[in-house]
């Protein structure tokens, strides 16, 4: 068991932390520490610009190979530049679902004619992605999606109809990538097609939604009869479940080391206005801002085991608690923040409804045990898959 | 960066968990703690002769392996899992002190014996229980030096042949002495335990002679505080596996149980609750060999006391949190069999209680890093 990295990595992080060092500044030191969740809407034009900066360094799609213009960074590597780059304060990444989701897809299911159609704009910074999954009568169950893509002969295109929701930041990205039901008569991981499609375009219709912290970075998006081109399906139609289950596999937790270092930065404003405003001689405070550091070690050691694991690239137990185990303590520590600062919890940064960085972290935070899985689904998927406890039969009909 | 285990270490934790599902099964630790000698001393001649686990930490000058704290935690685990009753930890404790004292004759003398099989046990603890402050102390009266006093929770003391007896002097520092447990004044009694595999005993010294020839060290209350948290650091991998086998007893109960029809382990309410149990060990299992890893840099003077005991405190209050949880969530699943002495998880749910408050409970652990994060204590690393 080694914990350390070696010096040939030691030299990668300089690399990118003297990168960093020498471009996040001037006209982009506004855009850091900015964009990241529940602030997603702010500084879009600048941290767009920020992306073709990071393309200029070529430290976008790092774990691309190099052929499509990545530098086939090792998944230590990865890890590196997540922390540097939160380290460094880098902002929110625009180009992360095309650089984490589309691209890996693409390399691994999409045809030589997608990658080059798609790959080369998502590298240099060009081309923005968002995620049309969930649907509001698929969220946790998301086998049961609606929207359906029909193959129009006269036209040679797919036409898709239907209705995605929770889609971050539509409004700002040019493409979506769609799973849609490509046989009317199928149901659930059958019959399904995985589809690229431009979002300006007239069948395309996005529509913010109002959270509780008065923001809006989720959309609904409509579909009628939106198009893309006969070939803008990844695999063949019907292949779109595995293609789509695949995708979720991708990210292999490299980021996690990175996320958490943002995690460190919220429990350190926590754990400073706690000496300041004397709640730090509060013994059930101490327990629980002790706690939240042991939670927080803990998710560094359990993904170093995720990243230290085999190659085939299965989800190992440790890897299967991340998601549960991370959306808690962050919740935790969103209340955490409100119980530190008391009476004061309650007062906004401004009128009329402009929230402090700890107030959106509290009500933000509720959401990170509902998104990309509930807590109640991962405990099913805990249960299911690493216990080997039976699934719960299905319901039949309404 | 390999934050897993070796080729090597893999086999070990094969080898440890066979031999202890061989060794070591529900009847084996049921007969042992039924036992008149508390433990199944031909089990441990075994532990030591065919495993050789009682020389895994000492040196290889006197005939031990010289492997790491993460071999060590794999097999303390792997004890934890199947309630190994037998002086392990004692043992090892001991060993953890010897390595840290300075060399000296009596210390070698220690380890070889350990090496070869004889239990040695640490005497540490005084009357009211704190871990640190010693019960028994120095006095010179003019025709030598005596120990008197008594130590309480000593780990398999009653069958020990030496006992390391933490003592303070009369200027309040604190010295460790090499005792015999058959001289002279030093009476040793088994007390009966809530937790039949962790047995633990009394220890009265009154006025045993000792010579400077016994002293390990003479101002010992630093080291104490690290040979502390390498205890802690073995309990919490004992704790890893009583975490583990609750998990893995009480999942294998529900999946065979049914009722409406069904077996009981496809209910959502009985998913989640394994579910939550199995969070609970593996954090516990990443903090085990994190602070593993940071024992073996301690020695290696590559990490500083700070972070040896800041890893202690979090594996400690993390391993005693999942322990009891899984046991007691464990008795839940099993329902009414749960109560009854015929199936194990109540042998679980006991270990889990006697090692949380062993060398401290996890609200304690946590003060230990709140002080730290918040009063301005020194830098962890």
């Amino acid at each position: 068991m080694e914990l350390t990295f070696t010096a040939a990595d030691e030299l990668f992080r300089q690399e990118i932390a003297q990168w960093l060092n020498e471009n996040l500044r001037d006209e982009f030191a506004e855009v850091r520490h900015r964009g990241g969740p529940g602030d997603e809407h702010r500084f879009v034009d600048e941290r767009k610009a920020w992306e073709r900066r990071l393309a200029e360094g070529r430290w976008t799609c790092i774990g691309w190979p190099e052929a499509w213009g990545g530098r086939g960074a090792s998944i230590e590597q990865q890890v590196i530049y997540h922390e540097e780059y939160a380290r460094a304060g880098g902002p929110g990444r625009m180009g992360h679902i095309g650089d984490t989701l589309t691209g890996p897809t693409l390399l691994a299911f999409g045809s030589e004619d997608q990658k080059a159609r798609y790959l080369p704009d998502i590298r240099s910074g060009q081309a923005f992605w968002s995620q049309g999954y969930s649907e509001p009568g698929a969220g946790s169950d998301l086998a049961a999606i609606r929207t359906r893509a029909d193959f129009d002969d006269s036209s040679r295109q797919w036409k898709i109809t239907g209705q995605k929701v929770w889609t971050s930041l539509a409004h700002e990205s040019d493409f979506v990538f769609v799973l849609a039901r490509v046989d009317r008569d199928s149901v659930g991981h059958r019959g399904l097609g995985f589809f690229l499609v431009a979002l300006d375009q007239p069948g395309v219709t996005i529509r913010p939604i109002n959270q509780l912290t008065g923001t809006a970075e989720f959309n609904e998006v409509y579909f009628d009869e939106a198009v893309c081109a006969a070939d803008d399906i990844v695999g063949a139609p019907g292949d779109g479940w595995k293609v789509a289950m695949g995708l979720l596999g991708f990210e292999r937790g490299v980021s996690t080391l990175g996320q958490q270092m943002l995690f460190q930065t919220e429990l350190d404003e926590i754990i400073r206005l706690a000496k300041l405003n004397g709640a730090s001689r509060d013994p059930e405070i101490r327990q629980r801002i002790a706690e939240a550091h042991i939670g927080l070690r803990t998710m560094r050691y359990n993904s170093m085991r995720t990243l230290s694991g085999g190659e085939d690239g299965s989800l190992s137990r440790e890897a299967m608690i991340y998601k549960l185990y991370w959306s808690s303590w962050h919740r935790n520590l969103g209340k955490l923040a409100m119980d530190v600062l008391g009476p004061d919890a309650e007062l906004l940064e401004e009128g009329p409804y402009e929230l402090t960085k700890l107030q959106s972290l509290f009500l933000f935070t509720r959401a990170d045990t509902i998104y990309g899985g509930t807590n109640q689904i991962q405990r099913n998927l805990i249960a299911e898959r690493a216990l080997g406890m039976p699934k719960e039969p299905r319901g039949q009909g309404k | 960066m390999k934050f897993a285990f070796t080729d090597e270490q893999r086999m070990l934790k094969d080898t440890s968990q066979s031999f202890l599902a061989a060794k070591s099964d529900s009847m084996a630790v049921r007969a042992a703690c039924r036992s008149p000698q508390h433990f199944d001393a031909a089990l441990w001649r075994s532990v030591c002769n065919d495993m050789y686990w009682q020389g895994v930490l000492v040196p290889e000058v006197h005939e031990g392996l010289a492997l790491g704290w993460v071999e060590m935690a794999i097999i303390m685990e792997a004890a934890g899992e199947r309630l190994l009753t037998s002086p392990l930890f004692a043992v090892t404790q001991s060993t953890a002190l010897l390595n840290v004292c300075l060399q000296s004759a009596v210390r070698d003398r220690c380890l070889a014996d350990i090496a070869s099989g004889h239990i040695v046990s640490l005497a540490l603890t005084n009357a009211v229980g704190s871990w640190h402050a010693s019960g028994v102390s120095v006095s010179d009266l003019g025709d030598g030096l005596t120990l008197s006093g008594e130590a309480r929770f000593v780990p398999f003391g009653f069958a020990a042949s030496t006992l390391l007896v933490v003592a303070a002097n009369e200027d309040q520092s604190t010295s460790i002495w090499v005792v015999q447990s058959d001289a002279v004044g030093v009476s040793v009694k088994h007390t009966p335990t809530l937790d039949q595999t962790r047995p633990m005993s009394e220890v009265r010294l009154e006025a045993v002679a000792v010579s400077e020839a016994q002293r390990l060290s003479s101002d010992a209350g630093p080291l104490i505080e690290q040979v502390v948290a390498l205890s802690r650091i073995l309990i919490v991998a004992d704790q890893v596996g009583v975490a583990q086998a609750s998990l893995d007893l009480s999942v294998e109960y529900t999946k065979e149980r049914s009722q409406f029809n069904r077996s009981i382990a496809s209910f959502q309410a009985i998913k989640h609750k394994a579910a939550d149990m199995m969070v609970k060990v593996e954090a516990a299992r990443s903090l085990l060999y994190f602070a593993a890893c940071i024992a073996d840099a301690w020695f290696a003077q590559e990490a500083t006391d700070a972070a040896l005991q800041e890893a202690a405190y979090m594996a400690s209050a993390c391993a005693s949190d999942a322990a009891f949880f899984n046991a007691g969530s464990g008795i839940q699943m099993h329902g009414g069999v749960g109560i009854t002495e015929e199936y194990d998880i109540q042998l679980y749910f006991k270990r889990a209680r006697s090692t949380e408050s062993y060398l401290g409970r996890p609200p304690e652990m946590r003060e230990a890093i709140a002080c730290q994060l918040l009063d301005g204590g020194e830098a962890w690393s």
